[in-house]
Order: structure tokens, then sequence, then C-alpha cells
């Protein structure tokens, strides 16, 4: 038997809204997270994704016992959240990027000082994992700078570290790159990359940044409405939506528009037909066969292949599962 | 500083809590003069709330049997012990933000119980100078009254600080506890932590027959200052309040504190969405 390191099974959560004013007695129950199913083993990582109000903050909260399910079980780290909280604070770690668990008039280096003897690191693991953390993210630079004048992107990396000083062997990262510049998106992916690989860390991260999902979980879980519409690879998920890759090409000549190409569909023409793009349905056909038959057609200059966007696959998946 | 020291010891569960708190003093006392006009302003209320007892007394000689030196043995009692649970504890009613900054989210994320990571996580140093002009009062008034001090009458004394600021500090709990499920609610429970602070340094025979029932019996406030002060000065208590009261102010700590642990719970359910 696996040890998952997330278990749910039937996680519903629902919120009871009462009306404003004279509607103060009329109850409106909101369904935030419904019949969720979701095993997570040790090691993996996975994309928690779908548009605001999915339910993504809602399973969150549920997975570290700041809310209390309305039914279903949920067990993190093999810990029931909501009853052995304090147990399980020592096995998690969250990253809100909304809200800090810093003390904002503190150096950097004195928060963590504080966490460790929150989290009664021994002196000697607290010391080497904070070296370790700095290091890898970066922070001597501003280590001695209070946290409210640092710059998001050196806050959000500190915040990173905080939440990882116990070693977590689950870590979950809500909109963790939500804002930050391009550079600092990239030195946290890459630490995280790090970082799992060095101590097989669990990830869950939410995200609207679909850069994130791609480079740091192999594996998506997509939400509408509280419900899992889907669970499986990054590339799957392309396939699931019936995504198209998109071949955009360039022609020496005005070309009349390419269609009849068998799987193709003729998205649009610009400079009178001397730049056309084509999308194809990757399972059904392949480049080459498709520029065979553009090749036949008209004298072919440049192209380039453009991918799914991910925003576009949730969108379509959405549409599919509703 | 670092906290984690030279050894490899495992710091203590207090260890977390010091850190905090210690922090906390050290980030007030940093901007210096901000600190001294904190400190100055909080001292000019508690001359303030002094000075109107003794304005009182420019009308009056005998306020519910008491003269102004009595009443300023009430007075000091009840507001030392209420300073210092401010003091300690005082912050807690900004709960509310401490939800709307998700403050209480991440005290969520750490091994602690909630309620203490609350009472902990910030002092009001400011207020040491409130607390300071409550001491003197207390001070001056146990000299110049006519106190047949024996072993019975310092134990009393010793008591009633501690069950006072226990039962103060109660009372910002359940108060705090409440903000879960009223919004805007801190206007409901404040006329009840500061009413009760009022009703504390007050003789309570002066109050009327509701009032009675409320601080005397619900939130016991009489028996905070004005119910042990009377047994010092061995003065008989009001119709219901007999003298052998003055010994049961930890009684009246436990129900308080018993009262604001239930309420601190309901809220926190309430939180959670695990029904009340």
């Amino acid at each position: 038997m696996v040890d998952y390191i997330i278990e749910t099974d039937g996680l519903t959560r629902e919120f009871t809204r009462r009306g404003k004013g004279r509607e103060t007695l009329r109850k409106t129950t909101l369904r935030a997270v419904d019949e969720l199913r979701l095993l997570v083993g040790p090691g993996e990582s996975v994309g928690y994704i779908g548009a605001n109000g999915a339910g993504k903050s809602t399973t969150i909260k549920m997975l570290v016992g700041i809310l209390v399910p309305t039914s279903g079980t949920v067990r993190t780290c093999g810990i029931d959240p909501h009853r052995e909280r304090r147990r399980l604070a020592a096995q998690v770690g969250v990253v809100f990027g909304q809200r800090s668990q810093l003390w904002w008039d503190l150096p950097v280096r004195e928060s963590f000082d504080i966490l460790a003897a929150i989290h009664q690191l021994p002196g000697a693991a607290a010391r080497s994992r904070s070296t370790e953390l700095i290091e890898q993210l970066e922070l001597t630079e501003f280590l001695a700078t209070p946290v409210r004048q640092l710059s998001l992107g050196q806050r959000m990396r500190a915040e990173v570290a905080a939440a990882l000083l116990h070693r977590p062997r689950l870590v979950i990262l809500d909109e963790p790159t939500i804002g930050l510049d391009v550079l600092s998106k990239q030195r946290l992916r890459e630490f995280l990359i790090t970082e799992r690989r060095e101590h097989g860390t669990t990830l869950l991260l939410t995200t609207h940044d679909m850069g994130d999902i791609e480079r740091l979980c192999e594996r998506v879980l997509v939400v509408d409405h509280g419900r899992a519409v889907y669970d499986g690879s990054l590339d799957g998920l392309a396939r699931a939506a019936g995504a198209e890759r998109t071949l955009v090409l360039d022609f020496a000549d005005a070309t009349p528009d390419l269609t009849g190409i068998p799987h193709t569909t003729h998205l649009g023409s610009e400079v009178a037909g001397a730049r056309q793009r084509l999308a194809f349905d990757s399972e059904m056909t392949t480049a080459a066969t498709v520029l065979a038959a553009v090749g036949e057609r008209a004298q072919l200059r440049d192209l380039s292949i453009e991918e799914p966007d991910i925003e576009d696959v949730v969108r379509r998946i959405y549409r599919a599962s509703r | 500083m670092t906290l984690t020291a030279e050894t490899d010891a495992i710091p203590t569960r207090f260890a977390g809590y010091r850190a905090v708190l210690a922090s906390r003093m050290r980030s007030q006392r940093s901007y210096r003069s901000n600190f001294v006009i904190d400190l100055a302003s909080s001292g000019l209320v508690g001359l303030i709330e002094l000075a109107e007892v003794w304005l009182l007394f420019h009308q009056v000689t005998v306020l519910g049997g008491l003269n102004f030196t009595q009443v300023l043995l009430v007075f000091g009692l009840a507001d030392m012990c209420y300073s210092i649970a401010d003091m300690v504890v005082g912050h807690c009613d900004t709960l509310p933000k401490y939800i709307r900054e998700g403050t209480l989210d991440v005290f969520y994320l750490r091994p602690q119980p909630l309620l203490l990571q609350l009472m902990t996580s910030d002092i009001s140093l400011r207020r040491l100078t409130r607390a300071g002009i409550g001491l003197t009062s207390l001070v001056i008034a146990l000299c110049i009254n006519d106190i047949h001090w024996s072993v019975a009458h310092v134990a009393l004394l010793v008591l009633t600080i501690v069950c006072a600021i226990a039962i103060f500090s109660a009372m910002y709990i359940w108060a705090a506890g409440v903000q879960f499920f009223l919004i805007q609610g801190a206007e409901f429970t404040n006329a009840f932590v500061y009413g009760g602070r009022y009703a504390a340094t007050q003789p309570a025979a002066v109050w009327s027959l509701p009032l009675k029932g409320l601080f005397g019996f619900v939130f016991p406030m009489a028996l905070a200052a004005y119910v042990p002060a009377l047994r010092l000065l061995d003065l008989p208590g009001p119709a219901g309040m007999p003298n052998w009261l003055a010994w049961c102010t930890p009684v009246a700590a436990v129900w308080m504190w018993g009262f604001a642990l239930i309420m601190w719970r309901f809220g926190v359910r309430h939180y959670q969405g695990g029904g009340g």
C-alpha cells in the first residue's frame, strides 16, 4: 500500500450565505468543493488549476486544517488535518502568495530565527537548513533588511524559505509567482526543482501562470465549480481538450487560402495570403504530412509552430465537461 | 541576535512564544521618540481616569459608603489590573484585522495552539505608564487608609491582584471569540470590556440593580476590586455582597476564563465551519 501524502475522498465543502437586509432569513448554499477525490503520492508535483472561485483555496484550507470539510475525508501526510493540526504543521509548509508569514517590521533573518524556535528546530539543524535556503534562494543581500522594505520578488523568496525552514514533506504554494518579474519567477522555479530533486518534497501548487505548471508539475488537476474535471499529465491535458497546434506559414508570394487539407483548419490569412495560420490535430496527422500538402500548393519560405495556450486548454476542458 | 544559540538543544515549547514577544518589545522600543510619546499619552489617559474620580469627590464626600481615599483603593486595584491585562492581551480585540489580513490562517500553519499564538502575538508596552498610575494610586491608598495589616490581608491583596488580571484578560478573550461571528462585533463587546473596567473602578453599592446583576455576577467586576477592598478596609458589604465574598475572586476568575474559552471555541468552530 502506498502511503499517500494527500488523500481525499468525497471531499466536500459548502458555504452558507445569508441574504442582506430583509433577505437575512434566506440562506443560499454554495458548494465550493464537490466530492473531490485526490491521491498524491510522495515526491509528486501537482499543479492545481482552475478559474477564480473554482475551489482551490478552499481545498488547500481543508488540507491544512483551517477549514473543516462538510463531508468526505481528508488526510494529509497520513494525518487528519482538523484533529491534529499541530502535528501536521510540522510536516507541511504553505506559501500563500497573498499573505505573509514573516514579521513585517523585522529583518528576514530574525523572522527565520523566530520560526525555528516556533517549530522547535534543534540549533544545528536550523542553522544548516537556513544556510542552505539562504544560498539557494539568494537571500544574503537582504537578510538584514526589514520585510516591509523588500521588493515583492525578494519577499516571496523569503516567504518560501520561511515555509520550508522546518523541512516539510509537503509544500503547498498558493499563487507563488503572482506579480513577480521574470527573473524572480525563474529563480523561484529553479529553487523548487532543486528542492524536489534533493529532498523528495511533494509539491502542490495553484497558479494562473502556466509557465509554473510547465516547469514544475508533471501532473495537472483541473477543477471547475469544486469538481475535478481533469487529472493527468500536462500533455494529456492538451490532448483531452482537443487543443490543436498551429502552423504559421510564410509564403514567397500571395497565396490563396489553404482550405481542404486533411485534419487541418484554416484559421486566417494575412498580407493577401503571404502568411497563413493552419491548426492541425496532432493525434490525426503530423506536421510533416501537413507541410507536404502545403508544399504542393505554394512556395513555403518560413514556418513556426505555436503550442496550445494552456489557459485556452482549461477553457476547453470546462466547456467539454459542462 | 541569534535565538538559536550555539547549542544543538531542541528549543523548549516556550521558546517560540518568547521569541515573538521579545521581538515585539524590541520593535516597539526601537523608535525611541515614538515610544516615549506612546508612553506619555497612555499615562495621560490613566491620569484623566484618576482625575475623574477626584473631581467627583469635589461634589460629594461619600460615594456608595466610601470616602475618597477608600475609593482610591478600589480605583487603584481595578485600574492597575485592567491596564496590565490590556497590556498583555489587549491586542486580541483586533482579531477582525488578523482575519482580514490572513494572519490567523498563518497561525494555523504553526504547531502551537491558536489562542496562545494570538495572546502572545503582541504586547503593548506603552500601557506600562497607565499601569504605573494604577499602581501609584494603589500604593498611596494602601498607605493612607486605616488598614489593620495581617497575613490574611496581604494574602487577599496578592490573590486579588492575580485574579483581577485574569478576570480582565478573560474579558478580552471572550470578546475576541465573539468577533468571529459578529460583523462589527467590537462595538458590542467593547460595551462590556470597557464598561466592565469602568464599573470595576466604582463602588458597586452605587450601581443600579441590573448593573449589579451584570457586573456583580455575570461578569464579576465587583469581585475584581470593590469587594476585596471592602474586606481590606474591614467595611461591611452592601446587601447581596457579603464580606466573605472577597475570597471568591478565584471562583470569579475561573468562571470568566471558562466562559472566555467556550466563546473562543464557538468562534473558532464558526471560522472553520465545523458547526457550533
